[in-house]
C-alpha cells in the first residue's frame, strides 16, 4: 500500500522528534521539512534522513508541483494562523501542534474517529493529551460535574511558547476537559519543576463522581483508556491504582476519584523526561495516520 | 534608604492568605472583617487576602474554599480604613481574569508567585497588573533551594516585567540567618533602584523574626508576617513579634506594638483552629526543605493511608517537589502504604 506524503513545517525540537516517529510509520512518508533559517540543525538532520529540506518557508512548499497530502505544523500559534488558510485553500489536511486552536481539538483516544475528514485539527496542549482521555474514561461511566487536572512538567522541557502563554495552556486545557473529556466544568493547573535530573511528566486527574458510583467500573474504564493511549504513547502509564475518596468538606462535599499517570518519552529526539512533548508528537503521528489511511484508501 | 518618610520597612500581614492553609481554606466573611479591622486599627499597612494558593486556588488539589475568595477580598476592602488590600496569584493556577476581578473588587496590590527558577512564567501577569494600575510584588518561592546569584537573575526577570518589589520567599522555612541576608543582598545589588526587595519567612526552624531582621539589615524594604504566626507549616514570621523587635531596634514599621499584641491574642487566635506549632512535621519541613503548605495535606494523607506524615514529607523533599504539587503527596502515601503492606506480609 502506498503511503500518504507529509511535510513538517517547523524544524525545531518538536518537528524533529515528530520526523523520527513519522519515519517509522507504515501509513505516512515524511517527504519535506520546512524552515526559515538555512543554518537550522533540524533542516540538516532532516536532509540526512532523506527528506527534502528547505529554508524558504511555506512559500516554497506550496509552490511545488507536488503538494503534501498532510502538513504537520510545529511552528508557533502566530505562524500557524498565517499558514492555515493557505493549506486549507489547497486542500491539504493539517495537524496543528501549536496552540493556535484554529480547527477542532482532537485527542486520539477519544474523538479521532469524528475528525478523519476535518481539514485542520488542533492537538490542544500536552496536558490535555495526557489527561482528557482519563476524564473521558470516568465520564463514560458516571456523570462528572467537575474535573481538575494537575500537570507537572520538567522545567527544561517547557519552552518559551508555554512560558509566555501559560494562561492559554490552562484555559485551553480546561475547555478540552469539558468539551472532549465530558466534564461539566474543567480546571487545569500546570507546575514547572526544575529538579535535576529532570522529572518525567506527571499528571494527576481528579474527577468528582457520585457518592454511590460503581468504583470498579470506573477503575476498569480507566485501565482500558490507559492501554488505548499507551498504544500510541508507549511511555504512558498509571503510577498507582485510581484512588477513591468519600465526600468530605475539603473536597467541597463531593466524592472523587484521583488518577495518577506519568509519561516517559520515547527518546526519539527529545530526552525521555520530555513526556509532555513526546505525547504531542505521538498524538500527532496517530492523527496523521488516521488521515493517511483515509487518503490512501480513497485513492485505491 | 527607608521605605518612605514615615516607615523604614513596610509590613504585609498574610494571616488571611497564608493562614488560609492552616484554616484549610475555611475563612468566612466574618473572619475577614474581624481580622482586617483589628490589624488596620493596629497600623498594619498591607493585608493580604486570598485562598492560600492564590487566586483560583479553590480546588481538589489544594482544598475548596468555604467562601469565594473574591467575596473575602471585597469584605476586606470594605472593612479597611487605612490598610491596603493585597492578593496572591500563581501563574499556572490563576489566570489574568482572576487579577481583573480582584482589581475590580478594590484590591490594590497584586503579588505574583513563581517557583524561584521559573520567573519567566509571570511576565504576562505583571504586565496586566501594571496596566490595571495595581502595585506589584513578585514572590520567588522556595528561595532556599537556589544560590543568591540565581535568585538575583530571576528577580531581574520579574523587575523587567513590571514587578516593583521582589521577595526572597522562604516557603520551606529553611533559610538560616546569613543565608537570608546573602540572598536579600544579592537581589538589592541586582535591582538597585529598579525594584525593592522583600522577605517572607516561615517558622519551621524557628527563625522567622531573626531572618526578617537580617533581611532588613541587608536592605529589604518589605517584610511579610502573619499575626499569631497564622500560616502554613509552623506558621509565618509573627507580625506582633517582628513589630516588637523592630521597635526595640529602632526600625519603624508604623505598627502599634501593644495593639498588635492584643489583636493577636483577642482577635486572630479565636479564628484559628489551633496554634501554628513547631512540632514534628513542621520542623521536618524546615529541616528537609519542604514547601510549608504541604503540612496539612501530608497530615491528611498520613491519616487516610495509615502511614507516617514525616516519611511523606521526607519523600517530598527527596523528589524536590515544588509549591503546587500537593497531588504528589497522595501518590507518595499510596506508595508508602503498599510498601508497608508488602513488608508486613513478608
Amino acid at each position: 500500500m502506498t503511503k500518504a506524503s507529509a511535510a513538517i513545517v517547523g524544524p525545531g525540537n518538536i518537528g524533529t522528534d515528530l520526523m523520527y516517529k513519522l519515519l517509522r510509520s507504515d501509513a505516512i512518508e515524511p517527504r519535506w521539512m520546512i524552515g526559515v533559517d538555512p543554518d537550522s540543525p533540524g533542516l540538516k538532520r532532516a536532509a540526512d534522513h532523506g527528506l527534502t529540506a528547505s529554508a524558504e518557508g511555506v512559500d516554497w512548499l506550496l509552490s511545488r508541483d507536488e503538494l503534501p497530502d498532510i502538513v504537520f505544523e510545529a511552528t508557533s500559534a502566530y505562524v500557524h494562523r498565517a499558514n492555515a488558510p493557505r493549506y486549507a485553500e489547497l486542500g491539504i489536511q493539517t495537524v496543528d501542534l501549536t496552540p493556535a486552536a484554529i480547527g477542532p481539538a482532537v485527542v486520539p483516544a477519544v474523538n479521532l474517529g469524528e475528525h478523519l475528514d476535518t481539514p485542520n485539527v488542533s492537538l490542544i496542549t500536552c496536558g490535555g493529551q495526557a489527561t482528557i482521555p482519563i476524564v473521558h474514561a470516568v465520564s463514560r461511566v458516571v456523570d462528572v460535574d467537575y474535573a481538575e487536572i494537575v500537570a507537572s512538567v520538567a522545567s527544561p522541557s517547557a519552552g518559551p511558547g508555554t512560558r509566555n502563554n501559560i494562561d492559554e495552556f490552562t484555559i485551553a486545557t480546561s475547555r478540552g476537559i469539558e468539551r472532549i473529556g465530558g466534564a461539566r466544568k474543567g480546571k487545569a493547573i500546570i507546575i514547572l519543576n526544575p529538579a535535576e535530573p529532570p522529572m518525567l511528566m506527571q499528571d494527576t486527574i481528579f474527577c468528582a463522581v457520585p457518592a454511590d458510583a460503581d468504583r470498579d467500573a470506573i477503575t476498569a474504564s480507566v485501565h482500558r483508556t490507559v492501554a488505548e493511549v499507551a498504544s500510541y504513547v508507549p511511555g504512558y502509564r498509571l503510577r498507582a491504582e485510581p484512588q477513591f475518596d468519600d465526600p468530605a468538606p475539603g473536597s467541597g462535599g463531593r466524592a472523587r476519584v484521583a488518577v495518577f499517570v506519568e509519561v516517559e518519552g520515547a527518546g526519539d529526539f527529545l530526552p525521555p523526561y520530555s513526556g509532555n512533548l513526546d505525547i504531542m508528537t505521538a498524538a500527532a503521528t496517530r492523527v496523521g495516520e488516521g488521515f493517511a489511511r483515509k487518503i490512501t484508501a480513497a485513492r485505491a | 534608604m527607608p521605605y518612605s518618610a514615615d516607615l523604614d520597612v513596610r509590613v504585609t500581614d498574610s494571616s488571611l492568605r497564608d493562614g488560609s492553609h492552616a484554616k484549610q481554606h475555611q475563612f468566612t466573611v466574618e473572619h475577614v472583617r474581624s481580622i482586617v479591622a483589628a490589624l488596620d486599627d493596629a497600623g498594619v499597612p498591607v493585608i493580604e487576602v486570598t485562598h492560600g494558593d492564590g487566586l483560583g486556588g479553590s480546588s481538589f488539589n489544594y482544598g475548596f474554599s468555604h467562601t469565594p475568595e473574591q467575596e473575602l477580598i471585597k469584605a476586606a476592602v470594605e472593612t479597611a480604613k487605612r490598610a491596603r488590600i493585597a492578593f496572591l496569584m500563581l501563574p499556572g493556577l490563576g489566570v489574568r481574569d482572576d487579577i481583573r476581578r480582584a482589581a475590580d473588587n478594590g484590591a490594590g496590590i497584586c503579588r505574583i508567585a513563581t517557583h524561584c527558577t521559573e520567573a519567566d512564567i509571570s511576565v504576562q501577569h505583571f504586565g496586566l497588573a501594571r496596566d490595571l494600575g495595581l502595585e506589584t510584588v513578585g514572590f520567588l518561592m522556595m528561595s532556599h533551594s537556589q544560590p543568591p546569584e540565581v535568585l538575583a537573575r530571576q528577580a531581574r526577570i520579574m523587575a523587567d516585567a513590571g514587578c516593583q518589589c521582589v521577595y526572597v520567599v522562604d516557603s520551606a522555612g529553611a533559610l538560616i540567618l546569613e543565608e537570608t541576608g546573602d540572598r536579600v543582598a544579592a537581589l538589592v545589588a541586582e535591582l538597585g533602584d529598579d525594584a525593592q526587595v522583600g522577605f517572607h519567612g516561615h517558622e519551621n526552624l524557628g527563625l522567622g523574626v531573626a531572618n526578617s531582621v537580617i533581611a532588613v539589615r541587608a536592605g529589604a524594604l518589605q517584610i511579610d508576617g502573619s499575626t499569631r504566626r497564622f500560616g502554613a507549616g509552623a506558621g509565618n514570621t509573627p507580625v506582633e513579634g517582628f513589630a516588637a523587635v523592630a521597635e526595640k531596634l529602632g526600625i519603624r514599621t508604623g505598627i502599634d506594638t501593644l495593639k498588635i499584641i492584643d489583636a493577636a491574642e483577642d482577635v486572630v487566635r479565636p479564628v484559628m483552629d489551633g496554634e501554628c506549632l513547631l512540632d514534628r512535621l513542621s520542623l521536618t519541613m524546615g529541616y528537609a526543605g519542604v514547601y510549608s503548605s504541604f503540612l496539612k495535606h501530608a497530615d491528611r494523607q498520613a491519616r487516610r493511608y495509615g502511614v507516617s506524615g514525616a516519611e511523606i514529607l521526607v519523600e517530598a523533599g527527596r523528589r524536590r517537589l515544588v509549591g503546587g504539587q500537593e497531588d504528589q503527596l497522595i501518590e507518595i502515601a499510596v506508595g508508602l502504604a503498599e510498601r508497608n503492606k508488602a513488608a508486613a506480609g513478608a
